[in-house]
């Protein structure tokens, strides 16, 4: 990456004196919805997308359900939250101005936003060799390298779009690996999602750059529905990365996104987060609730790797999953989720072991500061038919300070007797020795710790693409600041 | 006095009888206890709704709810409690037997301990008559009605008699105390059984108590023990605790245990279970003051349908405390186990050291294990660790058997046995440990199908 994304904070546009760099608003005119949430709405969505008679059928099948259930989000995560007024949230908030029909169509405002942060959009950054879709608030604004991936038959475009241009292909995977009865959040999203990134990588083909989605909540008391779809045809390889932020508001904000993967016979789906949404500020007042439902079907011989980073949000919700579907697949699942001040996470994975000789790996790092709260929740389930599954577990926490939690709840479920489950974890504040020994040799005690916890995640951030792994470290620096000495 | 749920008209009509027939004599402050806990139950009832219920995610209790179950009336033959009893004799200077039959003491089989060296050990409905021991601040102490699970208030609100075991400060002299609840067969034409045996130990300051906790009844009938036990581990004393739970095929058995642990006290737990149909271990360790030390066994055996759930929690509430939790089950045929256990940390609770694992042995197809093993963790300097395994034995290990000419079923029987070893290994007296090796192995099943054969 030749710009870094790690960019000064704007002082002025903040609402809240937080230390948060990403916390700046954007002054774009934007096209509400009403607030709340009816049948009328989730019509209104599906007209303003222009979207076929199914979809429209498809989202009001979800939200009749999303009744059924009352308001009644799930409740057994570890976070403690008051009430959400569902009806008090704008369900769809778009830039106004229509569609561009390339780059330089794009309000320039909306360009400088993401210049801000430093999302390379132009093509002048194509050394960068990343190809981005942003998404701020609801609507996807821009996508780059469209030609490249063309020449591959890739297809990476905002999935309002896949619906008008590859109908077919959505209606045969949109709610197959999460459908909109899921749960509570998923079938929310399911009614009312606006708009997310669909790629599809044709039989054979290695997708030649790295996708990335960068995803923003621009509008105050927006929800932000996201909906990501990516399918892997066989024998192929994608990796992509997708990035979030938010401004820095006194109110929370609701993120309930979804991502469906499906990773056909041999090919092989990489999926790199790091989430920064707006954490609250020193007093957890404000920032970002994040439900997200993340899910992979990996058939023969497949893999499907998670990897995440997660420093932001007030409230993390979010297990991405891998159903190990055909013989021989593969899921693994890497994970760093850091908490400071006030924020809680109630992180972590599902392997659901179908087809024989199947293999997963989880590892999760787990770091508490402040009076932050982590869980690790994480689910192994072998079926009777997984002869020969294999799993690995280790989960690690890393406490810095004495009001913070580290929990870890694992479900390990085994219906088959040739399956093999190894779960360890471990739970520990950072060795004095080790601080001891790093300022002995001169570093201050902030530069110790840093370097200490920074080792601590290494695992998981070899498992990024470089740059993001770079990014990575810095935002585990800057969302540690104030939590030693 | 609440009115009863129309689901449990029939407790409500035994715990009626009760309170107006034997227990009408009891003291104000029991009769209190007891209304106070029905009125408990019939708000709670059984857990059956688990609907994000974690505490009950993987067993259903609904077998248990459905049968209108008849309190025993303790009116069993010599003879036919004898038998069903344990046989092992423990012994020693100081050993003192209470067998119970359907829920109360059978004077003929027990001996108990009258106070005059510092040891009182016997029935709970003549400690209470005789007020030798102050009990109302003890019973209930441990085992509050709190949780919304039911059967500690419905135990409570049948509390007639049980086991009342006190040991003196001071009294450094091993004791050793040897519990006997004993269901015995249905007459014929009369509801099947239910007994809610109570079980308070008192363990003093610096004393040194050994308690065995056994559960039994008949191999094919159907009953329910509803069992609570509460023990309180004085500042320096040291308990050793035994649970047999080995309750017949067809029978529901939920057991809840409370323990409460005071400065620089040590407990050590050993459960064992084998055999019920339906059986739940829920048991909690306070590790309420600085110094404490605790350590949990436990080993499960299933076969055929049967389903054990153990539920085993420690509370780290104070600094310094440290804790050890192994349990190891062996599953065989459609039988399946749970294990959930949670290893909480305090804040302020500084340097705590927990370790806590779960192991399981898979010997068929059809059997099935749900392991949930968490830590709850919210001071930093403190040393936790969690580990759990489920599988089969490693093709590694039985080759290097057969190889030194061992056919596979022996070879297989050597492994499982070895397994098990582990946890019957930490029983001290050793007629206790032999029988329960005897037990044990015996009811090893004789297969060795699965073994490293994963293709």
């Amino acid at each position: 990456m030749t710009t870094s994304r790690v960019i000064s904070r704007n002082a002025t546009s903040s609402e809240l004196d937080a230390d948060y760099k990403w916390g700046f608003t954007i002054d774009i005119e934007s096209d509400l919805a009403p607030k709340g949430l009816n049948e009328d709405i989730v019509r209104l969505i599906s007209a303003k997308k222009e979207e076929p008679e199914w979809l429209l059928e498809w989202r009001l099948n979800a939200f009749r359900h999303w009744l059924k259930l009352k308001f009644q989000a799930p409740k057994w995560a570890n976070v403690e939250y008051p009430p959400i007024d569902y009806q008090d949230i704008y369900y769809y908030a778009a830039p106004k101005s229509d569609a561009p029909k390339s780059l330089d169509e794009v309000n320039p405002e909306i360009l400088e936003a993401f210049e801000k942060l430093g999302i390379p959009l132009q093509e002048r950054e194509r050394l960068a060799g990343v190809a981005v879709d942003a998404v701020l608030d609801s609507v996807s604004v821009a996508t780059t390298y469209k030609a490249t991936l063309e020449k591959q038959g890739v297809i990476f475009c905002p999935i309002s779009e896949a619906v008008r241009t590859h109908p077919e292909l959505v209606q045969k995977y949109l709610g197959s690996v999460v459908p909109y009865s899921d749960n509570f959040y998923a079938t929310l999203n399911s009614a009312v999602f606006s708009d997310g990134s669909f790629v599809y990588i044709p039989k054979g083909v290695r997708c030649p750059i790295e996708l990335m989605t960068y995803f923003r909540i621009n509008q105050a008391d927006s929800g932000q529905f996201e909906r990501t779809l990516i399918i892997a045809e066989e024998g192929s390889y994608v990796s992509y990365l997708e990035g979030c932020t938010a401004p820095a508001r006194k109110t929370h904000q609701l993120h309930a996104a979804v991502v469906e993967l499906v990773a056909l016979d041999n090919s092989e789906i990489k999926y790199s987060t790091l989430q920064n949404w707006f954490p609250g500020d020193k007093d957890g007042k404000g920032g970002v609730y994040n439900f997200v439902t993340k899910r992979g079907i990996a058939h023969k011989n497949a893999k499907i790797s998670w990897t995440q980073v997660e420093t932001g949000s007030a409230i993390t919700w979010k297990y991405p999953s891998v159903i190990l579907d055909g013989d021989n697949s593969v899921g693994e699942f890497y994970s760093v989720a850091l908490v400071n001040n006030h924020q809680q996470a109630d992180t972590g994975t599902k392997m659901i072991h179908k087809g024989k000789n199947t293999r997963s790996t989880i590892v999760a790092k787990g770091i508490s500061a402040g009076q932050g709260n982590a869980t690790y929740r994480g689910l192994v389930k072998v079926l009777p038919s997984a002869n020969g599954a294999k799993n690995f577990t280790q989960c690690d926490s890393l406490l810095v300070g004495d009001k913070c939690g580290a929990h870890t709840v694992p479900y390990i479920e085994v219906k088959n007797p040739t399956a093999q489950m190894e779960h360890e974890a471990s739970t520990s504040k950072v060795s004095d020795d080790q601080l001891f020994y790093c300022q002995q040799r001169g570093m201050s005690v902030e530069d110790a710790h840093f370097m200490i916890i920074n080792g601590f995640c290494r695992g998981i951030f070899q498992e990024l693409p470089f740059e993001f792994a770079m990014e990575a470290s810095q935002l585990l620096k800057v969302s540690l600041e104030g939590a030693v000495g | 006095m609440t009115l009863a749920p129309a689901k449990y008209a029939h407790y409500f009509a035994d715990f009626q009888a009760l309170s107006q027939g034997p227990g009408a004599g009891a003291p104000p402050w029991l009769k209190t206890i007891r209304d106070n806990a029905w009125s408990r139950f019939s708000e709670t009832g059984f857990p059956t709704a688990r609907r994000g219920n974690e505490r009950w995610k993987y067993s259903n209790v609904g077998p248990i709810a459905k049968i209108d179950f008849g309190l025993a009336s303790g009116a069993a033959p010599v003879n036919a409690s004898k038998a069903l009893a344990p046989e092992y004799q423990l012994d020693g200077p100081a050993v003192y037997r209470l067998v119970f039959v359907d829920g109360r003491l059978h004077s003929g089989l027990s001996s108990p301990a009258n106070g005059s060296n510092g040891v009182r050990a016997d029935s709970l409905a003549t400690t209470v008559a005789d007020g030798s021991f102050d009990l109302e601040a003890r019973i209930g102490n441990y085992a509050p009605l709190d949780d919304d699970d039911g059967f500690v208030a419905l135990n409570t609100a049948f509390l007639h008699d049980g086991a009342s075991v006190h040991v003196a400060d001071g009294h450094s002299e091993k004791v050793v105390i040897h519990l006997s609840y004993v269901t015995t067969e249905t007459a014929i034409d009369s509801a099947p059984k239910v007994t809610h045996p109570r079980t308070l130990v008192v363990a003093g300051r610096n004393s040194d108590v050994t308690v065995v906790e056994s559960y039994t009844g008949p191999q094919d009938e159907v009953y329910f023990t509803n069992a609570v036990t509460e023990i309180s581990v004085g500042e320096g004393a040291k308990v050793d605790h035994y649970r047999l739970l080995l309750d017949g095929a067809k029978a529901f058995h939920v057991g809840t245990s409370r323990v409460n642990q005071e400065k620089d006290s040590s407990f050590s737990s050993a459960s064992f279970a084998l055999g019920t149909a339906l059986a739940r271990n829920d048991f909690e360790v306070l590790l309420d003051a600085s110094g404490a030390y605790c350590s949990l066994n436990g080993l499960y055996l299933t076969t055929d349908n049967q389903h054990i759930d153990n539920l085993i929690s420690i509370d780290h509430a104070q600094p310094n405390c440290t804790s050890r939790l192994n349990y190891k089950g062996i599953l065989d045929g459609k039988s399946r186990a749970v294990f959930g256990g949670e290893v909480m940390v305090r804040r302020d609770a500084q340097k705590s050291d927990a370790q806590q694992t779960d192991k399981n042995l898979i010997l068929s197809h059809s059997a099935e294990v749900n392991s949930k093993p968490s830590l709850m963790i919210y001071a930093d300097d403190v040393k936790c660790s969690h580990g759990a395994t489920a599988g089969h034995i490693d093709a590694d290990t039985l080759f290097y058997l057969r190889s030194r000419g061992l056919d596979l079923d022996a070879a297989s029987r050597m492994l499982i046995h070895a397994f098990a070893g582990e946890i019957i290994s930490t029983v001290k007296p050793e007629p206790l440990r032999e029988y329960l090796d005897t037990l044990f192995s015996a009811a090893i099943p004789d297969k060795s199908l699965p073994f490293g054969i994963t293709r």
